[in-house]
Formats: C-alpha cells, sequence, structure tokens
C-alpha cells in the first residue's frame, strides 16, 4: 500500500516533520517527490499520533513545503542485492554509480540486517596472513574478526588498508577475499587511491565500492557502511564467500549521527554524541563474523581518524570496546620513517590466541609473541630513561633491552608497503631480534620452545655480554 | 486482558492509549508481531512501553496487549548449560528452530517441555512444609543436585508427593494448607526478575571465594557472598578476567551475564566451557553454568532486563543451599540502556546523561548478593556473589557508573592499560586495587592455607609499595644512586610482579593455581630476598646476585604443575643457597 502525503509541515536541517499522517510505520522508508520531479529518500524516526518524524537522506535544497509530495513505501531501507554486484561501484544509497547497467537483484535486503544469535556463531579462529609482521607476529587477524584502524590524520592508513586487502591470505587455500569497500566522507582523492589500486592489482573483479564522498549528503553517511555489510552478508552467507570489509572512516559516520541527534535534540552523552552511539555502532560491527553452517565469513576493518589522536575521544573508544581489537598508528614512528608505523604495544588482536600455534602458524608463536612485546615494553622505558639520565646510568641489562627497542622498531615494524612476509620470516625475525637479549631472560618461552629455535651463533652476545 | 493502540512510537519506546487497567511492569506484547515489551510509566490511560525487540514495523494504531503479570523468569530443572537472551528465551532452541539470525516475536519457553527429569521426593505425604523446605531433587547434571523447593509463599502439609519421571510442567507434589486450599507443585516455578527473592536472615561472609588467580586470592581476595568490580579501559583484558573467574572460582554455580558485549566472546564462552574440566571435580565446566547472552547488537531494552534475569536465577540457585557467582560482563552497558531508555522517556539527566537513579539501581542490584541463611526449616546456608566488570570511558574511573559501583562494592580490581601493553597480565594493578574483606578473610587463610599467609602477602604488598617510590628516585637520578640493599629490593619487586603476579590464562600450568601452591611459591620469592639480602650484607655483588642463574628457574616456578611443585620449590631454594654461597665465597 503506498500513501502520499501532502503535510509537510517543517524542514529544519536533515529532519523533516510531516502532519496528519496515518498508517506509517517506524523506520519505514519514504520517497520525497519535489515539485521538478525529483525525488529524495528518508526514513522515519519517530511517530507521534498523527505527526511523523523523518530524517533525509539527501539534502533539502529545493524543498517546498507546499508543493513536495511525501511517498510511504511499505518497508525499511532496502539493498537489491547479486553476485554481480562484484566489481561494480555504488553510491551511499546503493544505486549504481559506475555508469554501467542496473543490477538484476537476486533478493533485497532490509539494511539493518538482524543480529546474529550468539549460539550460532562459529568462533572465529582461522589465521589471516597480512604478509605484516606487526599483524601477522604481535596482532594477528583470523576470519570472521572485526579489528579496526585507529589513526590520526596524516597518516597513512589507506595505504595500509589497501596492503592488508592485497595480502590477505589464508595459508593452505588460494581463495581470495571478496572486499566490501565503503567510503565513508572520505576525499575523491582518498577513495581514487583504493579503486586504482583495486583496478592495479586486478582486485577490483572481486570488489565491491559503496561511496559516499566528502562532497556528497552527510546524512548519507548513515546508510553508506549499512548498504556495505547488507552486500558483505549476502556475499558471505549466501554466496560462501569469504569477505573482508574496509570501512573508511568511522569518524565521519559518528559525526553524521550526532548531526542527526542534534537536530532532534536529544541529551547528548559526551562530547556531543548521543548516548546510544555504542549500541549504532555495535550494530554494524557485530555485523561480522562467522555462522555454524555457513561456509563464508566476514572479516571487517574499519579505519577510524582519532581526532587529536586521542584514543579516549568516543568513537575510538567505543570502537575499542566492540571490536576484537584494534591496530593503532603511530605519529612518532612514522616520524622516524618506519612504514606502516604500527605502535605495538597499544595495538592489540584479542582473537588471536586461538588462530596461533602448531598447525595454524608455528608452535613458537605464542611465546615469542609475548616475548617480543614485554622485552619491547621495557627497552621502551629504558631509553626513556636513557633520555634523562644517559646511557651511562642504565644497567648493562637495559642497555641491551634498548638496543633490543630500536632494532626491533627498525626491522620488525619497518618493512614498508610493498613487502609481503610469510608468517616463518616474521617469526624467525622475531628470533634473531631476541638474541640480542640473553637468553636467561626468555622466561616468557617455554624452555622446550627455546632450545629449539634459540639462533645458535647469537650466544656469545647472549649470557657473556651481561657477565662483562 | 487490557488492549490498548499505539500513540507515539520511538525507537524501543512506544507509548499507547487506553491502558489505565494495566499494572505497572506488566509484560505486554506490543502489534501485530507481538514483541515483548514492559510498561515502565503510567500516565493517566498512556502507558509508556519499552519494548525488548525491534520496533521497525510498528505504527499508530497498533494493538498493545497486556499479559497482566510482571517480567519472570522460569526456575526449574534445565536451566544448567543453557544459553538465554536477556529477557531468558532460549538461544540455543532459537537457532535450531529458526535460523542463525533471531527473528522477532518469537516465543519459546524457557524451559524445554518435552524434556523428562527423575524427580527423588525426599518429603513424605503428611509432612508439614513452609515456603522453602526441599520436597525432592533431580539430578540436572552430574555437578548440580537441583532442589525442589516449596515456593517462597507455599505453606502447608503434603497431599500426595511421589518420585518419578516429570516434564517440567507436570505436578510432582499436592500441599493443601489450613483453609483446605490445595497448592499443586510442578518442577518449575516463576518468578519476577524485579523482585528480590526472599531470605531468613542475612550473615556477613567469612569464606573467600577461591579463585585459582594469584593477584587475586592473595591480594584483593573477594569472599563468598560478596561483591567485586573490575573497572578497566578497552583491552586491559577486563574479559579474560572475568572468564577465568567463570572457569575457576569455587562455587557451586556461576551464572555469566554477557550484557552488551560482544557476540564472539559469548560463542567463546559456549565452545570452550564444555571442553574445560573443573580443577576440583574433574567435570566439564558447562555443567555448572548458566550463560545470558544479550549482546550489543541485541536490542537495548532486553539488555537492562538481562541483569535481573541473572541475578534472579542465581538467587533461585542460592536458596537450594549452593554457593553462586555472578559474573556481568559489562554493568557500563547496562546503565548504558537505562541512559537511553531515559533519554527517550525525556527524564531529566543527571551526570553524563545518565538517569539520577542510576546509582540507586546499581544499588539495589549489588545488594541482592550476600551469604544467607535460605528459607526452609533445615536453615541451609547459600551465598551469592556478585562481580561485574565495568567499561569506562577512555578508562576514566572518574565518570558515573564507575565511581556509583564503587560506592557500593567491595572489592575493586581495577585494570591498567599500561600493564597490559607490558603484556602484563592479569593487568590489575597492585597500588590503587582494594578488597575490604583482607581482614574479614584473614583467620580463614591462617587456618586453612598457612599462619605465615598474611605475613608473606603483606610482605609482598611492602615490596611493592617500595618499589614505587625507588622508581621515583630512579627516574630523577639512575639506579646507580641507590643502595645495594634498595637495588635488591627492586630486582625483588620485579620478581614478585613477573614471577608471582603475571599468571598466564592460556597456559595451563599457570592459568590456575592452588592456594597451597600460591603460598609456595611467594614463600620461594620471598626467600630469595631474605638469602640475597643476607649474602649482600656480607659482601656478594648486587649485581652478581641480580644474575644468578637461579633467578630463570623462579620465574618458571610458576608453571610447574600442582602435583609437581613442592619437590620443585624445594630444589630452587636449595639451588639459591649454593648459588649465593658460591657468590659469598667467591669474593672473599
Amino acid at each position: 500500500m503506498v500513501r502520499e502525503f501532502k503535510t509537510i509541515e517543517e524542514v529544519a536541517g536533515p529532519l523533516m516533520l510531516v502532519k496528519q499522517v496515518d498508517g506509517v510505520k517506524y523506520d519505514e522508508l519514504g520517497e520525497i517527490e519535489l515539485p521538478d520531479g525529483s525525488v529524495r529518500r528518508c526514513r522515519v524516526l519517530e511517530i507521534d499520533g498523527s505527526n511523523v518524524l523523518v530524517q533525509l537522506f539527501e539534502n533539502s535544497a529545493g524543498m517546498n513545503l507546499a508543493e513536495s509530495k511525501v511517498r510511504f513505501v511499505g518497508h525499511g531501507v532496502e539493498l537489491a542485492v547479486s553476485r554481480d554486484m562484484l566489481g561494480r561501484v555504488f553510491s551511499g544509497m546503493g544505486e549504481p554509480i559506475d555508469g554501467g547497467p542496473r543490477l538484476i537483484p537476486e533478493k533485497t535486503l532490509d539494511i539493518n540486517g538482524t543480529p546474529i544469535n550468539p549460539a550460532a556463531r562459529n568462533y572465529p579462529s582461522e589465521f589471516i596472513q597480512t604478509g605484516i609482521s606487526t599483524i601477522d607476529g604481535l596482532n594477528t587477524l583470523v576470519r570472521g574478526q572485526k579489528l579496526p584502524i585507529f589513526s590520526g590524520s596524516g597518516l597513512p592508513h589507506a595505504n595500509l588498508a589497501a596492503q592488508i586487502a592485497r595480502q590477505a591470505k589464508v595459508r593452505g587455500t588460494d581463495s581470495q577475499f571478496a572486499v566490501v569497500f565503503a567510503a565513508v566522507g572520505i576525499t575523491f582523492e582518498e577513495a581514487d587511491f583504493f579503486i586504482s589500486d583495486f583496478r592495479r592489482t586486478g582486485a577490483i573483479d572481486r570488489t565491491v565500492l559503496f561511496v559516499n564522498l566528502a562532497s556528497d549528503a552527510a546524512i548519507e553517511r548513515i546508510s553508506a557502511p549499512r548498504m556495505a555489510l547488507t552486500a558483505a552478508e549476502y556475499l558471505a552467507f549466501d554466496c560462501g564467500m569469504h569477505v573482508l570489509v574496509i570501512m573508511t572512516d568511522i569518524t565521519n559516520y559518528a559525526e553524521a549521527l550526532r548531526e542527526v541527534s542534534a537536530a532532534r535534540k536529544e541529551v547528548p552523552g559526551r562530547r556531543g554524541y548521543p548516548g546510544y552511539l555504542y549500541t549504532d555502532l555495535a550494530t554494524m560491527y557485530e555485523r561480522a563474523g562467522r555462522k555454524v553452517g555457513c561456509e563464508g565469513s566476514i572479516t571487517m576493518i574499519p579505519i577510524l581518524s582519532m581526532p587529536e589522536d586521542d584514543k579516549t575521544h568516543p568513537i575510538p573508544d567505543l570502537t575499542g570496546y566492540i571490536t576484537e581489537g584494534q591496530i593503532i598508528l603511530s605519529r612518532e614512528i612514522y616520524r622516524k620513517g618506519y612504514l606502516p608505523p604500527v605502535d605495538v604495544l597499544p595495538s592489540l588482536s584479542r582473537l588471536k590466541d586461538k588462530g596461533i600455534g602448531e598447525g595454524k602458524t608455528r608452535e613458537d608463536h605464542a611465546g615469542t609473541m609475548n616475548q617480543l612485546f614485554s622485552s619491547y615494553a621495557r627497552g621502551k622505558e629504558a631509553k626513556e630513561l636513557m633520555v634523562v639520565l644517559g646511557e651511562a646510568a642504565l644497567t648493562p641489562i637495559d642497555r641491551l633491552y634498548a638496543k633490543f627497542a630500536d632494532e626491533f622498531e627498525k626491522r620488525y615494524v619497518n618493512q614498508g608497503f610493498s613487502e609481503d612476509r610469510s608468517i616463518e620470516e616474521t617469526l624467525d625475525l622475531g628470533w634473531q631480534l631476541l638474541s640480542i637479549l640473553p637468553k636467561s631472560e626468555m622466561k616468557r618461552i617455554k624452555p622446550e620452545i627455546l632450545e629449539r629455535y634459540w639462533p645458535k651463533k647469537e650466544d656469545k652476545t647472549g649470557d657473556g655480554a651481561v657477565g662483562a | 486482558m487490557v488492549e490498548g493502540r499505539i500513540v507515539k512510537v520511538s525507537g524501543p519506546l512506544v507509548i499507547a492509549e487506553g491502558m489505565r487497567q494495566a499494572n505497572m511492569f506488566d509484560v505486554v506484547r506490543v502489534g501485530e508481531k507481538k514483541l515483548i515489551g514492559e510498561i515502565i510509566e503510567m500516565h493517566g490511560d498512556r502507558a509508556s512501553v519499552q519494548v525488548y525487540e525491534e520496533t521497525a514495523g510498528i505504527g499508530r494504531g497498533d494493538a498493545v496487549i497486556s499479559t497482566g503479570a510482571p517480567l519472570s523468569v522460569e526456575l526449574g530443572p534445565g536451566m544448567i548449560q543453557n544459553i538465554y537472551d536477556g529477557i531468558q528465551r532460549p538461544l540455543g532452541t532459537l537457532f535450531e528452530k529458526y535460523g542463525a539470525n533471531l527473528l522477532r516475536g518469537v516465543d519459546e519457553p524457557a524451559l524445554s517441555r518435552e524434556t523428562l527429569w527423575h524427580f527423588d521426593a525426599t518429603a513424605a505425604v503428611g509432612d508439614e512444609v513452609t515456603g522453602g523446605d526441599v520436597l525432592g531433587t533431580v539430578r540436572e547434571t552430574e555437578l548440580v543436585l537441583h532442589k525442589i523447593m516449596v515456593p517462597p509463599r507455599g505453606k502447608g502439609r503434603i497431599k500426595s508427593i511421589a518420585s518419578g519421571d516429570y516434564r517440567v510442567d507436570e505436578t510432582v507434589a499436592v500441599i493443601e494448607d489450613e483453609s483446605g486450599r490445595e497448592r499443586e507443585i510442578t518442577l518449575c516455578q516463576k518468578w519476577p526478575v524485579r523482585i528480590a527473592r526472599p531470605y531468613a536472615e542475612k550473615l556477613p561472609p567469612a569464606e573467600p571465594m577461591i579463585t585459582g588467580q594469584r593477584v587475586i586470592d592473595a591480594l584483593f581476595p573477594i569472599a563468598k557472598g560478596g561483591t567485586a568490580c573490575v573497572p578497566g579501559p578497552f583491552g586491559s583484558g577486563k574479559t579474560v578476567v572475568q572468564h577465568q573467574l567463570a572457569k575457576f572460582s569455587d562455587v557451586d554455580i556461576v551464572i555469566y551475564i554477557g550484557c552488551g558485549e560482544r557476540g564472539n566472546e559469548m560463542t567463546d564462552v559456549l565452545r570452550e566451557f564444555p571442553e574445560l574440566k573443573d580443577p576440583r571435580s574433574g567435570e566439564s565446566l558447562m555443567k555448572r553454568t548458566v550463560l545470558i547472552a544479550n549482546t550489543s547488537d541485541m536490542p537495548v531494552a532486553a539488555r537492562e532486563a538481562s541483569i535481573y534475569t541473572g541475578i534472579t536465577i542465581a538467587e533461585y540457585f542460592r536458596d537450594m543451599g549452593y554457593s553462586v557467582a555472578v559474573i556481568a560482563d559489562s554493568t557500563s552497558r547496562w546503565a548504558e540502556a537505562l541512559r537511553e531508555m531515559s533519554g527517550r522517556l525525556e527524564e531529566m539527566p543527571g551526570e553524563e546523561g545518565y538517569p539520577a537513579y542510576l546509582t540507586s539501581r546499581l544499588a539495589q542490584f549489588y545488594e541482592r548478593s550476600g551469604k544467607v541463611v535460605c528459607l526452609g526449616r533445615d536453615r541451609r546456608g547459600g551465598t551469592l556473589s556478585a562481580i561485574g566488570a565495568v567499561s569506562p570511558q577512555g578508562g576514566d574511573i572518574s565518570e558515573p557508573v564507575t565511581q556509583a559501583t564503587l560506592r557500593i562494592v567491595k572489592v575493586f580490581w581495577g585494570l591498567e592499560a599500561g600493564l597490559a601493553y607490558r603484556r602484563h597480565f592479569p593487568a590489575i594493578n597492585w597500588l590503587n586495587s582494594y578488597s575490604l574483606y583482607k581482614d574479614r578473610l584473614a583467620p580463614w587463610f591462617a587456618e586453612n592455607v598457612s599462619r605465615d599467609w598474611m605475613k608473606n602477602v603483606g610482605r609482598m604488598m611492602t615490596i611493592l609499595q617500595t618499589e614505587s617510590e625507588l622508581d621515583e628516585i630512579v627516574k630523577l637520578v639512575g639506579v646507580d644512586a641507590l643502595s645495594a640493599s634498595d637495588r635488591l629490593t627492586l630486582e625483588v619487586a620485579r620478581s614478585v610482579r613477573e614471577d608471582f603476579l603475571q599468571q598466564n590464562a592460556f597456559e595451563d600450568g599457570d592459568s590456575y593455581t592452588s592456594l597451597q601452591k600460591q603460598f609456595a611459591l611467594m614463600s620461594l620469592v620471598l626467600s630469595f630476598y631474605d638469602k640475597a639480602k643476607e649474602a649482600i650484607d656480607k659482601g656478594a655483588d648486587v649485581e652478581k646476585v641480580a644474575v644468578l642463574p637461579v633467578r630463570e628457574k623462579i620465574g618458571r616456578a610458576k608453571s610447574v604443575p600442582e602435583e609437581a611443585y613442592r619437590d620443585a620449590y624445594a630444589a630452587i631454594d636449595g639451588e639459591i643457597d649454593t648459588e649465593l654461597a658460591a657468590l659469598t665465597e667467591g669474593d672473599r
């Protein structure tokens, strides 16, 4: 049943009030027909008696209260999906914008999705090799994980994300990931970087792009990531593909949400963001995962820029509480020229423990990982002390730790955006670096593993150096 | 039955007219899909309803029908090993019947109506019984003997009772009260979640809840029947701490509430617990666990209810005379759900948009814990311990939820991001955490572990305190300015931190430590301290003491298995003597 109303009472920012409306449902999609015949879309935010408050997805320019008509279409915002989406470019509202033909949909899906029953989830545990040491070795990504990149303005998060999309593979299979890419309010240049990188590597044929540029309506940013996730769910759970979803930049999304919330005069939570920001973000992030009885999976890499590099800002903060870890980029490492500039210590992958070890990566993975973390942390502390008091104030062992920290950054963190290291190369490099330290310091590694992997030639730099 | 019409829809809040006859907190069914909701406010004939499911597709004029009963849980055999959502819908059954995604408006009984349970009557016809008296038992799992009790307000003489196989809704006994009215007792009973179940008497807690986690048991113990909170920024290991407690606490029943947290974490518990063995009984841990999962993407109103659903189930098991632990991850998400509903109701906000009644609601929740004498003539004792994770924004514990929680709970395990970055886990900060049960539990430790337990714990704390003071000096003038004995203290403090406090949840030998082994391990670390101090007084070089090979052995001592640690530690202690002796002699 299509109902049409000419009773628009108010338009203010992204909101519009329609009076004397009947039979409209919460969250229903509406179409606004302007006097010139063009159509814009909106959705129902609140029903109060016969008044309906709707949120516009496009800007309100040219809208005329007397002449415009609103039609409610009887369902929520939907996306037509099909396998043919691969290789295509869509707008933030799901319209093809690459000049290609319209899709013949296999089905249409509500973009809000439905929550996955926790009892139906499959715990992610398959190691994804990204070829990046700081991720594979220390913050391992697994299939079905959501692992955001926390970045700052001016840091090369786009290069890192593109590198992951290019190199990611599950070992022992040759199936490649399908990529669903959502550009949320980013600049043309940034979007173009991804698109041309996908073109260059041929990845474009297995990629679906949803593009909302900085110049597009801010409100469309609320739908763009959900469109992308709906497409990803279709590809993963209906077509059985392994899908990698990259969304950039979530900060723009949250700002669009704030705009709507402010226009509704809601009581704000921290920094003016709505109190339901956590829940709202969760309904997106939690769509990643694996399901029992489904071949496919959704692995998600949202990118967000931390305002003022502040990790406690509500957007990175709430994201970190939902996602399964985070990769944090550091301006300090970037200034040193090390790429990708991953800040190892605060980065984390919560699902790594189930994805590493014998049969998945290698038996020495867990021990060396913990040892590298704690040794690097101690090395950094030693270096801080060295800055204040000079090298002489350090104990001999702390001096070794400081050296270790330097080498670790120079060789392990720094690898550039084109080097693709296998997990064995990463692990072996870890051992080489650890052998800067005495063997007796390797408390995090089991003795039998230590015996098997400890590099032989480095023995003299071990215990001997300390006693001297 | 009251039926009203919807006039307003705003997210999970629905307002309906024509509801004058309905009661506050009645459960209602909303719209065609019969979504489940609860009345939370009444104005004239308008009722505000919070709906426990997504409200998309609901519109003006849709029906709201009151069921006439408050939000309740079904209590009976079949809860253990189950996973429920925030309003006790069985997620496993929903998955089997409706597929991997959660559909709206589906309704399934919490307890299976098909399963037959064997009921062993322990009371007999003619017995006079009152509320809480045990009529018989059902062997629910190898670990749980489910006691079928007379409901709290019941009283009378047993008219009939028979052992046998029953479904949960079949009558196992009939009780006749003084006026001759008969009451049928089935294996299950209902109880409204927002009302605490009654008990005879509350007592102060006096026994520790042993968790096998060294930093908790030794430094900041929690009592059975006590309350604790675990605040920490993301990535500091809250969930791992909570999982460890759920795995290893020496309680009879664990209720794990995943409140607004990650779906995969609940899946992890669901998949991992059946495989894990209880260190005491050797049985699968799942056989004593009930899971409540209302993950962050599930409807926000049901998240608010999940905490109450969980604690009501816990009270029911406490009433059987068991020790129960409720582990809620995370109460901050629950508070956010409160805030969201409060905002939609257009209430005047308190701090950071949270409603003014946040503190009192939190207090009510935690106050449902405790050590009690249960209803029933045998005056059996039960305990309910409540442990809540708190997720302060930006890790800043001055925010309202953490502060409100700290005013109520007795144990504070403060997690610190800095420790987590160094992979010091559990990342519980030893300087600002506290336990107010320490003194009360001291006699128990003296009697059951060792008289020196508290003394050793005190010494470790002193060493750690001294370390933090010395660190200040080192930062200013360098380590060379310290005396030999201070440098030794620093070395031993590192040993306390790394060799005792750090515990790897993912390593079999280390994940759980018995109290006896904990005591032996702390004694070992302190023994090194005493002996090294003596050696240094005799002129040994502290540099050389610091790099003795035996220190690596002390570092690995924690992963020695429970059955072998005594001999191993004795051997290490012997090596401390010989190596130190060699040093002092060598210098002469």
